[in-house]
């Protein structure tokens, strides 16, 4: 049986049963509302597991799902050298989000990236401890920071409300992602200029690790047929 | 049974040991807070990071050095030589053949008398310790970087800049262009620079509610940095040449000095920091080492740990650049600065990794 993962609940779900019914694949839920069980028509031998959308990178990652829907900003932020183990297959279309560094508006004096460099230098002198910069990206928004030289910050963790964590007093800027930037619009917040960390959408991934016997192959031939695309590249 | 790698690891500690040090010990949990201060991000994302209820965010040692000089700096006798052996825990890029966790024996000297023996006496007694293992070996001195950057004829701002990014090289090429006006991306902020100081702050207000720590007076602060640093003029393009010829200088230690004092003579800063190298020379010289044949770097030192500000050296295993070095060590003394809470004593150590000796010899 090949498991396909999906996210399990909100307009994730929604888009992605969307996404696959427009191709032919019905998805659904099965039993009450609450729970967790699926099922797939048009195509044999593939089982739907309704996942949170945050597990779905480790489950690829690990083979026990076959294929699954999910943000790539998840799956390059959980999965180092995710390559190696996870084929990206098709991008979805929607659940777009970039991964953004923001700051206060009211800081006139920074727009980019070596303004923020500058200011935490300036902050640490002051405050005596690192500027912080919340977020629940860590190894992205490290990266990106070592790449670019920037120094004297720390990341705070931060899983959820980070927009708020500047008012809170918890850290100085924050990182994470954003679509319509709204909410940070809301909390009085600006995006650094400069290039993203990552520009994010949701994206249908195949395991390169799962155990893709015949059956699986199989299945995962018939879909790609229905669906008219080539999803082949996991099982290279 | 204990490993090869153990096995040495109590030689070179029984050697550090005979030759005066006194043997301390480190947790393997420290609370992360002190480490994560003095080097950043860059140590938390190669330190394993686990968390206790009461103590909060704790690392698995990922170094000896800083808890070492805390112990010294909270009690220790002055003068004083320390050695230590035992397990440090660092992640590797994903793929990487380097060791997660390994053995290091190091030694760690503080004193105020003699700096330069100081450090000819750690280097001999690493150099003594490795015995007859092919190996090569580079130095360096921070010390001599920093000091030349100091004497840039360009403002205080700009020079604590550089400094700041010395460790960083791509970071500081970039700061040190745009310094010279050479710079392709040169930062327009030619508006905020002539706001007068006495709208900047309706303007701050103007922007957005005052939210966070960082407070108007620490923005207006540097939007007045800003309108200062517009004002300097770029860093001479002869002087830009001969700081970008130090930094690049090879050679072997005798004829690096030889040079060095002749730029000395435009960049007179560098000046005290010759005459610790000569000094250093000499001590060296002294303890047997042929300072005609040992390598200079002036670069060297650059890419390691950030606390390293003046001598530093490394052994590395001959015709093996796949393996870590052997020994890495250097002078510290910023790091007791920062560590004693305004006492301060010069410092030098040294790490020497077991494992990768007995790996040249073959034992593993």
């Amino acid at each position: 049986m090949l498991k396909l993962g999906v996210p399990s609940k909100g307009r994730l779900m929604e888009k992605t049963f969307e996404w696959f019914g427009e191709r032919g694949v019905g998805l659904r839920r099965t039993g009450t509302d609450r729970e967790y069980a699926g099922a797939v028509d048009g195509v044999g031998d593939v089982g739907l597991v309704l996942l949170s959308a945050g597990e779905i990178p480790r489950e690829l990652a690990a083979g026990r799902i076959h294929l699954g829907v999910t943000g790539t900003d998840l799956v390059h932020e959980k999965i180092a050298l995710w390559p190696s183990k996870i084929a990206s297959l098709a991008e979805l279309g929607f659940g777009h989000a970039d991964l953004i560094i923001a700051v206060p508006k009211c800081w006139i004096d920074v727009d980019t990236l070596d303004d923020l460099d500058a200011a935490a230098a300036a902050f640490r002198a002051e405050h005596g401890f690192r500027l912080r910069i919340a977020t629940k990206y860590h190894r992205l928004v490290h990266g990106y920071l070592r790449k670019h030289g920037v120094a004297d910050y720390q990341l705070v963790d931060s899983q959820g409300a980070t927009e708020g964590t500047v008012a809170n007093l918890t850290a100085e800027a924050i990182a994470d992602i954003t679509s319509s930037g709204a909410t940070l619009e809301a909390n009085h917040l600006k995006i650094l200029q400069g290039d993203l960390i990552l520009a994010s959408q949701a994206t249908l991934f195949g395991s390169r690790t799962a155990p893709w016997g015949d059956v699986e192959r199989g299945a995962l031939a018939a879909l790609g047929a229905e669906m008219d695309m080539d999803l082949s590249d996991c099982i290279r | 049974m204990p490993s090869a790698e153990q096995r040495e690891a109590a030689r070179l500690f029984q050697v550090m040991q005979q030759g005066g040090a006194q043997a301390v010990d480190a947790p393997v949990l420290l609370p992360s807070e002190t480490l994560l201060d003095l080097y950043g991000e860059d140590l938390r994302a190669r330190a394993y990071v686990t968390n206790d209820p009461e103590q909060g965010e704790m690392m698995m040692r990922p170094d000896f050095t800083v808890p070492v000089v805390q112990m010294h700096m909270n009690d220790g006798a002055d003068p004083a030589r320390y050695t230590y052996q035992g397990q440090v825990f660092r992640k590797q890029d994903p793929g990487a053949l380097r060791a997660r966790e390994y053995w290091q024996v190091g030694l760690e000297l503080f004193d105020r008398e003699n700096p330069a023996a100081s450090e000819a006496d750690v280097y001999c007694t690493v150099r003594a310790a490795l015995g007859d293992l092919p190996f090569t070996v580079e130095t360096g001195d921070m010390g001599v970087l920093l000091a030349a950057v100091q004497g840039l004829d360009t403002s205080a701002r700009r020079c604590a800049a550089l400094t700041r990014h010395v460790w960083r090289p791509d970071r500081f090429q970039t700061l040190f262009d745009r310094f010279c006006g050479r710079g392709d991306d040169q930062v327009q902020r030619t508006e905020l620079a002539e706001l007068a100081a006495e709208d900047v702050p309706a303007r701050i207000q103007a922007a957005g509610p005052q939210i966070g720590l960082r407070s108007s007076a620490e923005i207006a602060g540097r939007v007045a940095v800003l309108a200062e640093d517009a004002n300097v003029a770029p860093i001479p393009a002869q002087q830009a040449q001969m700081l970008e010829d130090l930094f690049n200088l090879r050679d072997t230690s005798v004829a690096a000095l030889a040079r060095l004092r002749q730029i000395a003579q435009d960049l007179p800063t560098i000046s005290p920091a010759l005459d610790r190298m000569e000094a250093r020379l000499d001590a060296l010289s002294d303890a047997g080492i042929d300072v005609a044949q040992l390598s200079f770097d002036a670069g060297y030192g650059r890419h390691a740990m950030e606390y390293y500000d003046g001598f530093v050296f490394g052994f590395y295993a001959k015709d093996r650049p796949e393996l870590p070095p052997l020994s890495t060590g250097g002078r510290y003394d910023a790091l007791t600065r920062v560590l004693g809470q305004g006492r301060e004593i010069p410092a030098v150590g040294a790490v020497i990794r077991p494992g990768v000796v007995t790996l040249i010899r073959g034992e593993a």
